[in-house]
């Protein structure tokens, strides 16, 4: 019985197995389990590089598949075998050797030419409408900035679904990559210069994304988030940022933790709006609000902001903030800070 | 054919013990000394990837602290790249050139003895600094401004340049060394297009390294300058560009990945047709790709900078000249199949690692044709999924490569085959840990892991993956023991293996195992590319094993090693200190004095 394929079909499958296969085991796989996936685009750019990395994949699999099956089958018919007659000693065939120069010249070519196109076309400026946002990378935080919202935060980036994004990169200190893989390529943040990346995120979700380039002890320790948000949840974000920080009430906890916030070193580093000005630590104005600490490697909860504040370049090697210790503060006084910095909504 | 040594005017030296090596200037004694002790810093470079990955193996694991951890994967690339796979080739290079091109020696015998002892004391004193307040720990790549004096104080990076200074002194006086006498030291009769495929990639190599290396001399000069002086070359506070550093490193970084490449490839277009009894499928056209490779290996270096932000013209120009590249590696791949395709292969260890080679090469050429489109490459670039790339070309490839070599010359170098059962389960055992190793990082990094990270977050997905890379390790490090009982047992016991146990077609065949100090009696007159398959075979067998005259070679000398133990103390005191420099300058000056009075007979 001899089986029947149309021919288009069958290519088309060929096609669809060619490519699948090797990216099937990451296809396969959901967001949640790979959260930090580069293969799983959720903008415009990593739509584009996906597109792009599918027709690489597609040509590297045809010719790993050639070439090593050329291999194996070489390596079996031509295997010696008692009796066999010497080889003719062959020294080249023009003919041949021109194809194998031609064609992967012509499957260059057809990779070259998306290649160029896909540069050309995420190189592009921005949108004119595009949120802007200032991005400064420090060891080992990320900082966020709004410069027309009035905003700095830091580790979570909040945007909203939709609207393309314009990021400005720079560096408080060393080279760092920015890199949330889920909209799409790295781009260096380098000292001196002003880098630039836009993308429109185009699902709503949380998605991980951390420092790419080597900058020194706690460069695995430097991780953020993206909060990709529908448009109204992102306006209520900013509304609630651009409020000037939560005095807290007469006679509790966290009144007495701001006291020792402003009376202690913490506000040699960091900024409160209204209550202090440091610039070296991440902004803390609306520090409650946040889920992480610490460049995105704790939960923001009370154990571990205690944690921190007692010790934290022992809870993250290399961290520029001082030990409760060298801060010449007590212990008695980090359940009332831990409170202030919580009101912080 | 029984050679006598009477007609031999060499100056009494010793020809055993450890004086008679100190001394040395015989091209197959410094060979011997380059390749044991590139394969020590192998193991050393070894045990520093074991130590990343055991740290590596489960999330927030803390083996290791994230300081030490820096240094690690500092010191191994650097260690593997300088200290095993150059100087790997750089034994291959000195056993085999003069006995392939028809010579007693090398031009420049005592110069090769310098480049031996500058690389020896220059890799030692980079990896004291372990012992010396921390090894460098900013990568191998040493991106300023992480590597200024404000972001890495402790004398890490000060070692890391003053080292490479040092071993750049070997690598230039080796380069040097190979073209003069690749140019000029070739038997009568031998063309430059009748010369071994080893012989071509070992020039072309050699000019790669002394036009590569000034470049890094220079970068790591204005960093030395910076961090000691007090110069703004890379400070961005004083209106430096720190990218003037990616350019210059990878300037000089490219080329020299086809330094560690063009070698292995050389010798497996050795090995191929010797065991496939056929000759080289386009002699020509693999010289010419190999030429070209290495002229096209100046215009890609921005293929490593594409998440810098160059602009999209430079991204597409390094793109295309990136692209390019592909074509002549494509040729060679090719003609390799075509050498081994109609032939009678005989599966020695030398051949399965020489077609291991061929595949891994190609998995690795392939994932570097990917991150050579810059939008693929933002997202590939610093994962794991580089980690892979580079390991499937140098371990997959060059080390690979290197271990054909071996096989196919064990022989010849001591005289005994290396046994055949342990250097196939060697073979298999590398072959399949070298894939669970390496393999699924390519996944790991698409889903999103950077490299250079001491941990990470157990949520991520990574934990398997990097479970079964370290597992594979486990394998590797197995296939490596197999390899060194394989050697010390075939030293002993190995097969007496006579001077052509392979059917070899090249001139090192013609003469016996391990090869006389003079190497051939009488340089012979050679016809053909492959000599010893052809009708002449026989005739040159005789003329090179007949002492047909008086025979002049060099007399040891100890001022070589004199004189590079004194320029290593000379820039070592720049980091221990005058009292270390100055005794340095007197040695080298003496040193040099010396060997340039010294009697030549």
């Amino acid at each position: 019985m001899r089986f029947r394929t149309h021919p288009m079909m069958f290519r088309r499958l060929m096609a669809a197995l060619l490519v699948v296969l090797p990216l099937a085991f990451v296809a396969g796989c959901s967001m949640q389990d790979y959260p930090q996936s580069s293969l799983h685009p959720h903008s415009n750019y990593a739509q584009w590089i996906q597109t792009l990395l599918e027709q690489l994949t597609f040509w590297v699999v045809i010719i790993f598949v050639v070439v090593q099956a050329l291999l194996i089958y070489a390596a079996i018919r031509f295997r010696s075998r008692p009796g066999a007659p010497d080889p003719k000693p062959i020294h080249g065939n023009t003919a041949l050797e021109i194809g194998w120069t031609i064609a992967p010249a012509l499957i260059l070519t057809l990779v070259a030419v998306p290649t160029v196109l896909t540069i050309f076309k995420s190189q592009a400026p921005p949108p004119e409408d595009a949120l802007q946002v200032r991005v400064v990378g420090h060891q080992w935080w990320w900082e966020f900035q709004y410069p027309d919202l009035g905003i700095t935060t830091a580790s979570e980036l909040h945007v909203p679904v939709g609207v393309p994004v314009n990021i400005s990169l720079e560096t408080a200190d060393v080279i760092h990559s920015f890199w949330f893989p889920a909209m799409g390529g790295k781009r260096d943040v380098i000292p001196g210069r002003t880098n630039r990346l836009w993308f429109t995120p185009s699902d709503i979700g949380q998605y991980p994304g951390q420092c790419a380039e080597l900058c020194g002890t706690s460069h695995a320790n430097m991780r953020m988030a993206l909060m990709v948000q529908a448009p109204e949840e992102f306006q209520a974000w900013v509304a609630a940022q651009q409020l000037p920080p939560i005095e807290p009430e007469a006679g509790t906890l966290a009144a007495q933790g701001k006291q020792y916030f402003t009376q202690g070193q913490c506000i040699v580093c960091h900024m409160i709006q209204g209550v202090s000005a440091g610039v070296i630590g991440p902004n803390l104005t609306h520090v409650g609000s946040r889920t992480t600490i610490a460049g995105g490697i704790f939960p923001n909860d009370a154990a571990d902001l205690g944690k921190w504040i007692i010790n934290a370049p022992a809870r993250k090697p290399g961290a520029k903030m001082l030990s409760l210790k060298d801060m010449a503060m007590s212990p008695e006084q980090v359940p009332a800070i831990v409170a202030y910095l919580q009101s912080l909504k | 054919m029984a050679t006598t040594t009477a007609a031999i005017h060499a100056p009494v030296q010793a020809e055993s013990g450890l004086w008679s090596w100190i001394t040395t200037v015989d091209h197959k004694r410094i060979g011997i000394l380059y390749g044991t002790t590139a394969f020590v810093f192998f193991l050393i470079g070894g045990l520093e990837a074991t130590i990343m990955r055991l740290q590596l193996m489960r999330p927030d694991n803390t083996l290791v602290s994230p300081d030490f951890y820096n240094e690690l994967f500092t010191m191994h690339g650097t260690t593997m790249i300088f200290l095993a796979v150059m100087p790997l080739s750089a034994s291959f290079f000195n056993f085999l050139i003069p006995l392939m091109i028809g010579a007693r020696d090398v031009a420049f015998p005592r110069l090769n003895a310098f480049s031996y002892w500058i690389f020896l004391f220059g890799a030692i004193f980079l990896n004291l600094s372990f012992f010396f307040g921390g090894a460098p720990d900013v990568g191998w790549f040493g991106y300023s401004n992480l590597t200024s004096k404000q972001f890495s104080p402790g004398h890490g990076v000060d070692f890391w340049a003053v080292g490479l200074q040092i071993l750049g002194i070997a690598s230039l006086a080796a380069g040097f060394n190979f073209i003069v006498t690749i140019v000029n030291m070739r038997a009568p009769g031998m063309k430059l297009m009748r010369m071994p495929l080893f012989v071509w990639m070992t020039l072309v190599t050699s000019f790669l390294i002394i036009l590569a290396f000034p470049v890094i001399t220079v970068a790591l000069v204005f960093l030395l300058f910076d961090r000691f002086t007090g110069t703004n070359f890379y400070v961005p506070a004083a209106g430096a560009d720190p990218v003037l550093w990616q350019h210059l490193f990878w300037l000089f970084g490219h080329p020299e990945v086809y330094i560690l490449i063009l070698p292995a490839m050389g010798i497996i277009s050795e090995v191929l047709p010797t065991f496939s009894r056929k000759p080289l499928f386009g002699y020509p056209v693999v010289v010419y790709s190999g030429i070209f490779i290495g002229f096209m290996g100046w215009g890609v270096w921005s293929h490593h900078m594409f998440a810098v932000g160059l602009g999209p013209l430079a991204d597409s120009f390094f793109a295309l000249t990136t692209m390019l590249i592909a074509i002549p590696t494509g040729v060679k791949i090719f003609n390799w199949l075509g050498t081994i395709w109609g032939g009678r292969i005989e599966f020695k260890t030398a051949m399965l690692f020489a077609l291991g080679f061929i595949a891994m090469f190609t998995m690795g050429g392939l994932s570097g044709f990917m991150h050579a489109s810059p939008p693929a490459d933002l997202q590939q670039t610093d994962t794991y999924f580089v980690v892979a790339h580079i390991h499937y070309v140098l371990y997959g490839g060059a080390i690979m490569g290197i271990f054909a070599g071996i096989y196919y010359w064990f022989p010849k170098i001591t005289g005994r085959k290396l046994g055949e059962g342990l250097g196939q389960l060697h073979f298999w055992l590398n072959f399949v840990a070298l894939n669970v190793t390496f393999f699924p990082m390519h996944f790991v990094g698409l889903l999103g892991m950077p490299r250079r990270i001491y941990t990470y977050a157990p949520h991520m997905g990574f934990d398997w993956m990097n479970l079964l890379s370290t597992a594979g390790v486990f394998g590797i490090i197995a296939a490596v023991l197999v390899f060194m009982w394989n050697v010390s047992r075939s030293l002993r016991h190995g097969e007496v293996a006579g001077p052509d146990p392979w059917g070899g077609a090249t001139l090192e065949w013609a003469i016996p195992s391990p090869p006389p100090a003079h190497n051939f009696g009488t340089i012979p007159t050679v016809h053909s590319l492959d000599p010893l398959w052809h009708r002449e075979g026989p005739e040159l067998v005789k003329t090179a094993n007949r002492i047909g005259g008086p025979i002049h070679m060099p007399p040891g000398s100890h001022w070589p090693m004199a004189s590079a133990l004194g320029i290593t103390l000379l820039l070592s005191g720049m980091v221990f200190g005058w009292w270390l420099g100055i005794p340095g300058v007197l040695i080298t000056l003496y040193g040099i004095y010396s060997w340039a009075f010294e009697p030549c007979t």
